[in-house]
C-alpha cells in the first residue's frame, strides 16, 4: 500500500489510514486525519525526515512515521 | 483581596501558538522558575495586575497539542488540570489558539474545555489567518462555545486589556460538554464515577484513558482504574482514537459557523522559498554550519573581554577587601574562598546570554525547526537527535550553557544522552591545558610548509573529544531501556521575525537559573577546594614561611623566589597535597606523580586551575600567565626513579587525554544536577567520564612509554 514515505516532492494524496495505533493517536491530533489531503512539501537531504502540508500547516516526521499513513 | 484567595489562571495552548510571548507581555519580568514536583520541567510563573487593581497568579503550562501527554512536559499539563485538590489547580484557563490554524487548536480547546475549568479562549494571529484568507468570527464563536472569545495579538500586545478586561468579569457557570464522551464507554464511565467518587463524564474517562501516567491517581485509583478496564474489556487507544475524531467532526460542525474563506494569493510562497534554500543539501548546511560558527564564535571569542573583565573585578574585590579587613581566617575565607567562588559563576554568564541569545532567535525566527530537521538523521546514528547539535556545538565553547541547551529536547532519553555526552566536547577551559601540554612535547615545527605540528595536535585533541561524545552517545543509546515512545512529528512554524522582548526574557531567565541554582553548588565545592588548599594537618602551614627560610638560606633567592617557594611548600603541606601523595599510587600507572595528583584535585574547580596549580607546586607561581617560564620550568622537572625528564611525552599525551576526557568541572556537575533535579546523573556522568579518562590515559602512557 501506497504511504506517505512513498511520496515525491510536490505529490498530493489523501489520507485513508494508520498502521501504528499509538503513533495514530499523536497524528489525528495533530490533524492528520483519514480524508484529509496532503502535500509533500521537503523531503531532507538524506531521505529522511520528510515534511508534509496537512490542515493548512507543515509537519514534519521521520520516514519511519511517515509510513504508517496510508494514501488512498 | 489577600494572597490565598488570589485568582490562579493558568496559560494553555499548542507549541508556536504564542503561549510564551502572551506570558511575557502579562507578566514582564514579573516571572519566576520553579519546579513542577517530582519531574525535571520548569515551572513558570508570575504576577499580573488586571484594570480593576487585581492582582491575579499566572501559570505557563508547557505547550502541547492535546492533554493526552507524550512527554514529561506535556504530562504536567493533564496532571494540573485534573487534579482539583493540587495547589495549582487554576481558577481559570485562558486557552491561546493559533487562529491561522483553528481546526487543529481548537482540539485541545475541547478537550480543556470539557474537564469542566472556566475557560477563556484567547485568539492570536489573526493577521496571519486573514492573510491565508481565513475570515474568523470571534462573537460567532463566543456564541457557539458558550465561551468568552477575545482577539489578541501576542506580538504586538494588541488586545491583551480585552484579555484582562475578560478576567475581571466574574464567569458564569461551567457550561456542559462540548463534546460528552459517556457514549464512548458508557458502563466503564458510570462505574468509575461511582467507584472513585466522581460526577463528572470526561474526568472519569480521563482516569481511565490515561491511568498509567496519571500520577493524582492514588494507588487506590489506578487499581480501580485498571480493574474497570479489564472487566469491561476496554481498548483504550481505540476509544481514545475514537473521541479525537468526533472532536474533530464536531469542530468542523463549529468552524463552518464561524469561519470564512477568501480566495487568496498564497502568501506563503516566501516561507516555501525559503524553506527550499535552508533545507537545500548544499545551501542548507552551509548555512547552518554559518550559523553554527557565529554562534560558536560569540561564546568563545565575544564573550572574552567581558569574562576576563569579570575575572579582574573579582581580584580587585578580593584585594580590595583582603586589605580592608582585619587579617585572619575570614578575611582569607572571604577573598580566597567566597569572593573567587561567586566570581567563578558570575564569570559564566557573558556565555550563557551570548548562546541563549542565539538559541532565542533561531526558535522565535522559527529557524530552529529547520536546523533540527536537516540534522535528525545525522544526529539519530548515534543514539542523539536532531536537536542536539546546538547543545553539542556549544560544547566546545563550555558545557555550561551547552547543558542549559538540551532544555529543547523534549524526549527525555535523548535530552540524557546529550546531557551525558556534552562535557566530552573540548571546551575552553581545557585550551590553556591543551597548549601547555603540547607546547611542552610536541615540535613547533611546520607540515606542508604551512599547519603547525602543534595547531595539527590541537585540533587532533578537539577531534577526539568529538569522537568521544558520539562513540560514548552511541553506547549510551544501546545501553538505556525506555519506557517512553519518541516521536519526532514536529510542526515547522512559518518564519517570522523574533520579538526581542522574548529573547531578553529568555536571556535573563536563563542568568538567573544559573546563577542561583547551580550557582550554591559551585560556591560550596570552591570553598571546600579552598580550604583543602589551604589548611593541612597540624602546623607546618603556620610555620611555612620560617621553614623555608631556614632550609634556603644559603640560595641567596630573590623575594620573589622566595615567596614561590613558600607557596609551593603550603600547598605542598596542606590536605589538598595530603591528597595528592595519597592518591599517588592510584595515579602512578597513568605516569603521574604527586605534584600533577595536587593539580588534578585542585582543577576540579576548573579545568584551567591545572596551569596555576602547577606552576606554584614547581615554584613560579609568580610567573602568573606566562606560559614560557612554566614550560621551561616542566621541562627541567625530573623523574627522581629514571632521571630522566618528568614530563615526557608519554606522561604528557596521557594528561592530555585525561583533561580530554576527565569531568574536571565542578560547574558542569552543579548545571547537570540542576538540569536533571537529582544526583544520579551527575554521578553516573562523573563515574563514566573518570574511567573513561583514567582507561584512556594508561592506554596512552603504556603505548608510548
Amino acid at each position: 500500500m501506497r504511504t506517505v514515505a512513498d511520496m515525491r516532492p510536490g505529490e498530493r494524496g489523501t489520507v485513508t489510514g494508520f498502521s501504528d495505533q499509538e503513533l495514530s493517536i499523536k497524528l489525528l491530533e495533530m490533524g492528520v486525519l483519514p480524508g484529509t489531503e496532503v502535500i509533500m512539501k521537503i523531503i531532507a537531504p538524506f531521505g529522511d525526515p520528510v515534511c508534509i502540508e496537512v490542515s493548512g500547516y507543515n509537519l514534519s516526521m521521520r520516514k519511519n512515521e511517515a509510513s504508517t499513513i496510508s494514501l488512498l | 483581596m489577600p494572597d490565598s484567595h488570589k485568582v490562579k489562571v493558568a496559560l494553555v495552548g499548542n507549541p508556536n501558538a504564542g503561549k510564551s510571548s502572551l506570558f511575557n507581555y502579562l507578566t514582564g519580568l514579573n516571572q519566576k522558575i520553579g519546579n513542577f514536583p517530582g519531574v525535571t520541567v520548569d515551572k513558570r510563573t508570575g504576577q499580573a495586575q488586571l484594570p480593576n487593581g487585581q492582582v491575579i497568579d499566572l501559570l505557563d503550562l508547557p505547550g502541547t497539542y492535546s492533554i493526552y501527554p507524550r512527554s514529561m512536559d506535556e504530562q504536567v499539563v493533564v496532571d494540573t488540570l485534573l487534579n482539583e485538590n493540587a495547589a495549582d489547580y487554576p481558577d481559570v484557563v485562558i486557552v491561546i489558539v493559533d487562529a491561522s490554524n483553528l481546526k487543529r487548536n481548537l482540539l485541545l480547546f475541547t478537550e480543556v474545555h470539557d474537564l469542566g475549568i472556566p475557560v477563556i479562549l484567547a485568539l492570536n494571529m489573526m493577521d496571519v489567518a486573514s492573510q491565508k484568507g481565513l475570515d474568523i468570527n470571534a462573537t460567532a464563536l463566543s456564541r457557539v462555545l458558550e465561551v468568552p472569545v477575545v482577539s489578541i495579538n501576542a506580538r504586538t500586545g494588541a488586545g491583551l486589556d480585552r484579555l484582562k478586561n475578560a478576567l475581571t468579569i466574574p464567569l458564569g457557570p461551567v457550561t456542559p460538554p462540548l463534546y460528552d464522551v459517556l457514549a464512548l464507554a458508557p458502563e466503564a464511565i458510570a462505574e468509575t464515577k461511582k467507584q472513585l467518587e466522581l460526577d463528572h463524564n470526561y474526568k472519569a474517562y480521563q482516569y481511565l484513558i490515561n491511568s498509567p501516567t496519571l500520577p493524582s491517581l492514588n494507588g487506590d485509583g489506578e487499581s480501580i482504574a485498571k480493574h474497570i478496564i479489564q472487566k469491561h474489556d476496554l481498548e483504550v487507544r481505540v476509544i481514545q482514537a475514537h473521541e479525537t475524531l468526533e472532536r474533530y467532526s464536531m469542530i468542523d460542525g463549529i468552524l463552518a459557523k464561524v469561519l470564512s474563506r477568501k480566495p487568496t494569493q498564497e502568501q506563503r510562497q516566501f516561507s516555501n522559498k525559503l524553506d527550499r534554500v535552508l533545507t537545500h543539501k548544499v545551501w542548507g548546511y552551509l548555512i547552518f554550519f554559518l550559523v553554527l560558527f557565529l554562534m560558536f564564535q560569540s561564546i568563545f571569542a565575544w564573550a572574552e573581554p567581558m569574562m576576563d573583565f569579570i575575572d579582574l573585578t573579582f581580584s580587585a574585590l578580593s584585594d580590595f577587601v583582603g586589605s580592608v579587613l582585619p587579617d585572619g581566617i575570614l578575611n582569607r575565607l572571604i577573598t580566597e574562598g567566597i569572593l573567587p567562588g561567586i566570581g567563578g559563576i558570575v564569570v559564566f554568564i557573558p556565555q550563557i546570554a551570548f548562546l541563549f541569545a542565539f538559541i532565542a532567535i533561531l526558535e522565535e525566527s522559527g529557524y530552529m525547526a529547520r536546523a533540527v530537521f536537516l540534522m535528525d538523521k545525522i544526529m539519530r546514528k548515534f543514539g542523539l537527535n536532531g536537536k542536539s547539535v546546538v547543545p553539542l556545538i556549544s560544547g566546545v565553547a563550555c558545557a555550561i550553557p551547552a547543558v542549559m541547551a538540551t532544555r529543547n529536547i523534549d524526549n527525555w532519553k535523548d535530552r540524557i544522552v546529550t546531557i551525558m555526552v556534552t562535557p566530552l566536547m573540548s571546551c575552553s577551559a581545557r585550551l590553556p591545558v591543551y597548549t601547555i601540554l603540547i607546547a611542552l612535547v610536541v615540535p613547533s615545527t611546520s607540515v606542508l610548509g604551512f599547519f603547525s605540528l602543534q595547531g595539527v595536535a590541537l585540533m587532533g585533541m578537539y577531534l577526539l573529544g568529538f569522537i568521544a561524545a558520539l562513540l560514548s552517545a552511541y553506547v549510551m543509546k544501546l545501553i538505556m531501556k525506555m519506557k517512553e515512545r519518541s516521536f519526532f512529528l514536529m510542526e515547522l512554524p512559518i518564519y517570522r521575525m523574533p520579538r526581542w522582548k522574548n529573547v531578553g526574557i529568555t536571556i535573563v531567565e536563563k542568568v538567573k537559573t544559573f546563577v542561583f541554582e547551580a550557582g550554591k553548588v559551585i560556591l560550596a565545592i570552591s570553598i571546600v577546594l579552598w580550604v583543602l588548599a589551604s589548611y593541612g594537618p597540624g602546623d607546618a602551614l603556620t610555620n611555612a614561611e620560617e621553614t623555608v627560610q631556614k632550609e634556603s638560606t644559603h640560595l641567596n633567592l630573590s623575594e620573589e623566589e622566595m615567596n614561590d617557594r613558600v607557596a609551593s611548600y603550603k600547598l605542598e603541606h596542606s590536605y589538598a597535597g595530603y591528597l595528592g601523595k595519597v592518591t599517588e599510587p592510584v595515579i602512578a600507572p597513568l605516569g603521574y606523580d604527586w605534584k600533577i595528583g595536587i593539580a588534578l584535585i585542585t582543577s576540579f574547580a576548573a579545568r584551567e586551575v591545572f596551569v596555576g596549580t602547577i606552576a606554584t607546586i614547581y615554584s613560579v607561581g609568580s610567573a602568573g600567565e606566562d606560559n614560557t617560564t612554566i614550560r621551561q620550568r616542566l621541562e627541567k622537572e625530573k623523574n627522581p626513579k629514571t632521571g630522566g625528564p618528568m614530563f615526557t611525552p608519554a606522561v604528557a599525551f596521557s594528561l592530555l587525554v585525561f583533561y580530554a576526557f576527565a569531568m574536571q568541572c565542578m560547574s558542569t556537575i552543579a548545571i547537570v544536577y540542576r538540569e536533571t533535579k537529582g544526583w544520579k546523573w551527575p554521578a553516573i556522568q562523573l563515574i563514566y567520564m573518570s574511567a573513561l579518562a583514567y582507561l584512556s590515559a594508561l592506554a596512552v602512557y603504556n603505548l608510548l612509554s
